[in-house]
């Protein structure tokens, strides 16, 4: 029972690579990579710098007059368009109405200012198999001044009392699958970057975040296809990722700061993001400009809408070909060995640097596909990979903190775990269930799945 | 200039008032885990809410008086310390931290959830349960006082009192402990935890110890936050706030007494400053509405303590009156 800190103690390399030129395998390899790596370099901050301006003029939302707002939909009918929507004054005089458009949604302006209306709906015109909950085709509501109230209708499908044959178990197997592989890919440059220089990343929810909010602005604001801005999300974060180690983690291993203080630091570049994105992009939760008005496909015993199953498939894809890359190639091999041990991997000629710097690029770009991924099913928000993070902790904890696979097989697990708990507890507080998991872990068996007992100290 | 006045006995008041004390309480107690035994606590924020839930729910919810309230806080704060500390304190210091702010974060949700509504009243949180300790204040707490110029109500001043004695009886405490043999020990274990072990002494055991104590300073800071809104909302009790006594506290300067006091006092002067004279400069069009408007400011804070903590890190990790070769986070 070593206390690691004092073992190794500095984040990063306490032995830098060799001075010397590395020995001729590696040699050849560096020779004929040195000029590509500079212009991807190039293009990548070049690609940030873009992304940048286009963040910056959008700052300010408003929403000036009152309104009613509100979305019909149901998870088998997709949203309903065409319904028609009545608001009256609580006199009973009408104030206006509007239709449903084809995302189900409608807005209708108050004239009158704030004040108590009702809000009714044409019942006969929603399609067959929707039903009015129990409480009827009109909502009361109170809207206060300056405030677009929402309404919810609560429309009812036949699905929430398990009708529509699929069973609950089995549908939140697959719905945790989804979200576990989402964290899987978010969380795999979280351990490689932990395996690698031993930083505990506290910054990392916000390349998700970073990623997400990336891809929102290209797709809604800039009008580029989703799958498009995706690819310049994964760039931007790869670029992002290259920052945090060219500009911040590598002159910290440099001054030789200790692993305790490097966390704090995460810690503080943390909030310093995360609040910044909230001043850039405002505290709301948008959607994706695509893909949003799915109706759920049935497949026997559970439904998935398709961009859950494309999300899982894309998860799936990736997360393999990231398994390949480790196993088979050069680069992948290398990160491995730094990660297992990095004096032996710098001695034997690896540039540790540069592994490291792959390693973040790699971590950037996979957690803004995991942002993407995210913000598909559970909208874009400014927080959202803060919220993620304790998830990825406790994923990557689980399956060892540092080992490579080890993020992949603990992700989905704590996916799992926190989907299915609420058969039992509400859904509100499913994400104390993935916490209180990660607790019990270190207490059973504190290395993790994959993970080997000399790392814990 | 009046504007400029202004803005400086706003920051004043809310360098001395019960914020302040608040994030003194807290930074008292991650002094306690951090600077002097090198434990990594990012859950602080959870014994505060554990502390201000104890009063607020025993005095609203269960009708009970006020100090059994207190009692309650500090209980539960100290069971939580135990459960926390129980898995963790044998492992390397990140996983406490992992755990800790993981715990901060899930007994939030906890508080604010639906299922949660009827002990803790859930997003809306509790009020309505300070009336008798206020009523315990010597003076007329109707009126408003004037102090170097900024305007206390006597509820708010008699709170300020109470929670600065509380800060100064916290410091002796500290003082006095970490000057005692126990005190030496933990310091031990912050600097060489094998040394220590070799010499016969529990270091689980006083890691545990230093948790508990630590976790009380949280619990009372909290109870001060809880009677100075007259509210308790689990939304208050962010853990971005732990990570703000983190600021105060290697500001101030770690591993010394009066660090984080001086820390928080600092900090707090810092960011009402910077809020208030953020918007006075918004509301003067010297700063164009397009650029930042002024919801922005509240976030602005948190931004400015992010920046604050990565230079005093990477640049003065010993903080104010702190000993470069005390500080844990020092090149070790």
């Amino acid at each position: 029972m070593t206390h690691a800190l004092t073992r190794a103690p500095e984040h990063g390399a306490r032995t830098g690579p060799p001075r010397g030129r590395p020995p001729g395998r590696f040699r050849r390899l560096f020779a004929r990579t040195a000029g590509r790596r500079s212009l991807v370099l190039a293009m990548l901050v070049a690609a940030f710098a873009m992304s940048v301006a286009t963040l910056l003029p959008s700052g300010v939302a408003s929403a000036e007059g009152e309104r009613i707002v509100g979305t019909l939909q149901t998870s088998v009918s997709g949203p309903i368009p065409d319904v028609e929507v009545t608001v009256t004054t609580a006199d009973g005089d009408e104030v206006d109405s509007a239709t449903t458009d084809e995302n189900g949604r409608f807005a209708i302006d108050l004239p009158d200012g704030a004040g108590d209306y009702t809000v009714g709906i044409d019942g006969d015109a929603l399609p067959d198999g929707v039903t009015l909950g129990p409480q009827g085709d009109t909502r009361d509501v109170t809207v206060d001044t300056g405030r677009s109230q929402p309404v919810n209708f609560g429309l009812q499908d036949g699905t929430a009392n398990s009708g529509g044959g699929n069973v609950r178990a089995v549908q939140l197997l697959v719905d945790g699958l989804r979200f576990g592989l989402i964290i899987a890919v978010c969380a795999v440059g979280l351990s490689l970057i932990f395996g690698t220089t031993g930083l505990t990343n506290f910054a990392h929810g916000e390349l998700v975040t970073i990623g997400a909010i990336v891809a929102w602005y290209v797709n809604v604001q800039g009008g580029v296809p989703l799958i498009a801005a995706t690819l310049i999300a994964m760039v931007v974060g790869a670029g992002v990722g290259a920052l945090h180690e060219l500009a911040l983690w590598r002159p910290l291993r440099k001054r030789g700061t200790g692993l305790v203080a490097a966390l704090v630091v995460s810690i503080g570049l943390s909030l310093l993001l995360r609040y910044l994105l909230q001043i850039i992009y405002g505290g709301f939760s948008n959607p994706y400009a695509e893909y949003q008005s799915q109706r759920a496909q049935s497949y026997g015993v559970f439904t998935l809408t398709n961009r859950a199953l494309a999300s899982i498939v894309i998860a799936l894809v990736v997360l393999v070909l990231v398994a390949l890359m480790l196993q088979k190639t050069k680069i992948g091999k290398a990160m491995r060995a730094v990660s297992d041990n990095r004096d032996l991997a710098a001695s034997s000629g690896i540039d540790v640097n540069r592994v490291i710097l792959i390693v973040w690029m790699m971590g950037g770009s996979l957690a803004a596909l995991g942002g993407v991924l995210l913000g598909l099913s559970d909208q874009v928000q400014w927080d959202m990979g803060f919220r993620l993070l304790l998830l990825m902790f406790a994923g990557v904890t689980l399956g060892g903190l540092g080992t490579a696979y080890g993020a992949l097989v603990g992700s989905v697990i704590i996916g799992v775990f926190v989907q299915m708990s609420t058969l039992v507890i509400p859904d509100d507080v499913k994400y104390v269930g993935g916490l209180l998991l990660l607790i019990v872990i270190l207490v059973i068996r504190p290395q993790g799945i994959l993970g080997s007992r000399a790392r814990i100290g | 200039m009046s504007d400029l006045l202004d803005a400086l006995a706003i920051a004043l008041k809310s360098g001395l008032g019960f914020q302040a004390i608040f994030f003194a309480l807290l930074a008292i107690g991650i002094n306690v885990h951090f600077g002097y035994t090198g434990l990594l606590n990012f859950g602080q924020i959870a014994f505060a809410m554990l502390g201000g839930f104890g009063i607020a729910i025993s005095v609203s919810k269960w009708g009970m008086p006020f100090w059994v309230g207190v009692v309650v806080g500090i209980v539960a704060a100290i069971v939580l310390a135990l459960l926390l500390g129980l898995p963790t304190l044998r492992l390397r210091a990140d996983y406490l931290a992992i755990v800790t702010i993981a715990t901060a974060e899930g007994l939030r949700l906890l508080f604010r959830s639906v299922s949660a509504t009827p002990v803790t009243n859930g997003t809306r949180g509790l009020s309505a349960f300070n009336q008798s300790f206020i009523a315990l204040a010597p003076w007329d707490t109707q009126r408003r006082y004037a102090i170097l110029g900024t305007s206390w109500s006597g509820g708010e001043l008699w709170v300020a009192t109470v929670g600065w004695i509380l800060v100064a009886l916290a410091s002796l405490l500290v003082y006095q402990l970490m000057r005692s043999p126990w005190g030496r020990v933990l310091k031990a274990i912050r600097e060489d935890e094998d040394a220590v072990r070799a010499l016969g002494k529990n270091v689980y055991s006083y890691k545990m110890q230093a948790l508990v104590l630590g976790a009380v300073f949280g619990a009372l800071g909290g109870m001060v936050y809880a009677v100075g809104t007259g509210s308790a909302i689990p939304d208050q009790y962010q853990n971005a706030n732990t990570f703000l006594a983190y600021a105060a506290l290697i500001l101030g300067g770690a591993a010394r007494v009066l660090g984080p006091v001086v820390g928080s006092i600092i900090l707090l002067f810092i960011l009402q400053f910077a809020d208030t004279g953020l918007r006075s400069l918004i509301s003067n069009g010297i700063i164009p509405d397009t650029l930042l408007s002024s919801t922005d400011v509240a976030q602005i804070r948190f931004v400015l303590v992010g920046i604050g903590l990565m230079l005093l890190l990477v640049f003065r990790p010993q903080g104010i009156f702190g000993d470069r070769r005390e500080v844990m986070l020092d090149a070790r």
